[in-house]
């Protein structure tokens, strides 16, 4: 188990002091001036050097993408945007951060700006979380008043911290459509290239990154890349919040090491899989969008980016999604399609139709009300989505049900010759409205 | 994709309050000159709490006006995002019950069912005594407390029929009601008390935080 010396939310359950006195007891806003005398180059090398990979969901080196950021200035403001859209199903470690921890949000803005030469960052959160809205904005009035941030602040790099709310609206998470939202219009994804690192905000130089990837910056900065490189394994480094839903008896949210083995994390942190872990039936590892896993591959199952790539599943945002055997599979991965039949933005077509449509033939198929070729033809669907939409959310909407079929076929078969047995004609195929 | 269209009844007119008006102008100075149309979200937040609980149509035009926006990009944002009530809602409460699959897995489904015998048998509809309202929400970002409900600002969490019961009747006859867990819990950590973070050298001048076991925790919420 990971030491407590060696977490970076110290105060993730709110037992403590969130305001500015309190992050400052735990370490926040300490030497902040002399990280940024380091230059630009010291801070990204140090974050390449720790290994850090993107916590929205992707893991993509973070220090890299910084590093995107124009090195010369053509004018154009350069801003810094922080994604605490968090909207993927099994996912609600930004909330702990930015209502208990929004310091280390607030000094990891100003480092991660001051790398990327912007003088002005927005952070883009959920409207559905108004209190921790509250508690980030507070933070921000504090930070102003203390001269951590503002115009002639005690740092030396003018910069500016400005919240703006959403409404509702899952695709806003992916990192164009929450651009375009922040222009004041639907959140529609832009088609790359540009990227948003030569055109992302109003035209300007932008990057998009985790509140999660974000808030340990500092503490990367502080206590050395090293460190942060040396909990996990070289390519899957540092401390993870991890958020364990279902049927756990405690699910909770914790800090760990990546890597943390899956069945270590359940018994450890959260009482173990209801039942006992025999009654295991599979788990989603990474948030709503990766592929389930059945129980047999989750026994010795390292929880980190590339071991679970190898399972052709994902650590996306470390959102663990338990079921034990009371489970209806079908049923579970057809909410899913539900969600995001809801959440298509609607402008591509395959996306748009595609979503609504696997979602009613997985409908009858919780029923058993299907054909068994439908199987294969659902599965055709999905690669007919995948990666063929301007968007990741379509890929999204494919996984988890490929997941489904590839480790559940005999359950959808036997749920269709159950109700072919009680039916007098054949079911109807009825997919496409 | 979520069809979402204007109420057939609207309301004559709408123009922010003093204290709205301000808070506006506040949002809009967020933004660069010439961008105030990033403020349409904040506004339209506004206008909503303003209005009980709904946006009308001749809201929308008035933030649409105030920004300096075409009508209909300002009813684009109105219909996209689906926080934005497009009908009246309760008086006392509009329920958002969260029923994608973490929520699922411990038990939404028997939430809806109360909402559906105790306020209307469909979503978005004011009850009898125009008291509530309900909806089925996807994911609030809050997994690891699910089931849940938010009703405004505020999310009630680890509910259970009993609970969710009792929270209902509670606000129907106007008692005070507390968010957050509905169990013996501290925000997200394990039920029993937390399994990390209990090493005192982490909190200087603080008193030892409470170990496993000790049940619910005093909030500093
Ligand atoms: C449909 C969709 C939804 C997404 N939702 C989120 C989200 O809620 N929060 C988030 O940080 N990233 C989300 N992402 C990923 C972002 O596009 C982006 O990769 C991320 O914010 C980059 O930050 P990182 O490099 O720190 O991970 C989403 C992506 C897609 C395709
Ligand atoms: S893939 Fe879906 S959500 Fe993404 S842009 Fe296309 S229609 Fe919109
Ligand atoms: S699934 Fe209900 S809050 Fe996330």
């Amino acid at each position: 188990m990971l030491a407590d010396k060696d977490r970076i939310f110290r105060n993730l359950y709110g037992r403590h002091d969130w305001r500015l006195a309190g992050a400052r007891s735990r370490g926040s806003w300490d030497g902040t001036k002399q990280i940024l005398e380091r230059g630009r180059d010291g801070i990204i090398d140090e974050v390449k050097k720790s290994g850090l990979r993107g916590r929205g969901g992707a893991g993509f080196p973070t220090g890299l993408k910084w590093s995107f950021m124009p090195k010369t200035n053509d004018g154009r403001p350069h801003y810094l945007v922080v994604n605490a859209d968090e909207s993927e199903p099994g996912t609600c470690k930004d909330r702990e951060i930015m209502r208990h921890d929004p310091h280390l949000l607030l000094e990891g803005c100003l480092i991660a700006g001051f790398s990327m030469a912007a003088h002005t960052a927005y952070i883009y959160i959920r409207g559905e979380f108004l209190h921790e809205a509250e508690r980030v904005q507070a933070a921000i009035d504090e930070a102003y008043d203390a001269r951590l941030i503002g115009k002639d602040n005690i740092h030396g790099w003018d910069f500016d911290i400005f919240l703006h709310r959403g409404a509702g609206a899952y695709i806003c998470g992916e990192e164009t459509a929450l651009l375009e939202s922040l222009e004041g219009k639907k959140g529609l994804p832009r088609l790359k290239p540009p990227f948003p690192a030569n055109v992302g905000l109003w035209g300007n130089p932008t990057t998009v990154s985790n509140v999660e990837s974000v808030a340990v910056a500092p503490d990367i900065m502080r206590r050395g890349g090293a460190w942060f490189a040396s909990i996990g394994r070289p390519n899957n480094t540092g401390t993870k919040l991890f958020c364990i839903s279902g049927h756990v008896d405690k699910p909770c949210t914790v800090e760990e090491a990546m890597g943390v083995p899956l069945r270590e994390l359940i018994e450890t942190h959260c009482g173990g899989v209801r039942g006992g872990w025999d009654n295991l039936l599979a788990v989603i590892p990474g948030g709503a969008s990766v592929p389930l896993l059945p129980a047999e591959q989750c026994q010795n199952l390292p929880m980190d980016f590339d071991a679970l790539r190898e399972l052709k599943s994902g650590l996306g945002t470390a959102a663990v999604i338990v079921m034990d055997k009371s489970t209806d599979v079908i049923k579970a991965i057809a909410r899913l399609a539900y969600f995001y039949k809801h959440e298509s933005c609607g402008q591509c077509t395959p996306c748009r139709e595609g979503t609504g449509w696997m979602w009613r033939v997985l409908s009858r198929m919780v029923r058993g009300e299907a054909q068994k070729r439908e199987i294969d033809m659902l599965l055709e669907v999905t690669y007919q989505i995948e990666g063929h939409t301007i968007c990741a959310l379509g890929d999204a909407a494919a996984w988890p049900i490929q997941g489904l079929i590839r480790h559940f076929r005999p359950v959808i078969e036997r749920r269709i010759d159950e109700f072919t047995a009680r039916a007098k004609d054949d079911p109807v195929l009825e997919a496409a409205e | 994709m979520a069809v979402r269209r204007l109420a057939e009844q609207q309301p004559e007119g709408f123009v922010f309050d003093p204290q709205n008006l301000a808070r506006a102008q506040r949002e809009i100075a967020k933004y660069p000159p010439g961008r105030q149309q990033s403020a349409i979200i904040g506004l339209l937040w506004e206008a909503q709490n303003q209005n009980g609980g709904w946006l009308s149509e001749p809201a929308i035009r008035y933030v649409a006006e105030m920004l300096d926006m075409a009508y209909i990009r300002a009813l684009e944002v109105a219909t996209f995002y689906t926080m934005f009530n497009l009908h009246p809602v309760g008086t006392v409460a509009h329920i958002q019950v969260c029923g994608t699959t973490p929520c699922m897995l411990r038990g939404s489904e028997a939430l809806m069912d109360i909402c559906r015998h105790r306020i209307h048998h469909d979503q978005d509809h004011p009850s009898a005594d125009g008291k509530f309202s309900w909806i089925e929400v996807e994911c609030a970002g809050t997994c690891v407390n699910a089931p849940m409900v938010q009703i405004g600002s505020q999310v009630f969490e680890d509910l259970t029929p009993e609970t969710f019961n009792r929270l209902i009747d509670d606000l129907d006859a106007g008692r005070p009601v507390t968010p957050g867990p509905q169990v013996a819990r501290q925000l997200s950590e394990p039920e029993g008390g937390p399994t990390t973070l209990t090493d005192p050298s982490l909190y200087p001048g603080e008193p030892a935080p409470a170990r496993k076991g000790t049940g619910r925790a005093k909030k500093k919420d």
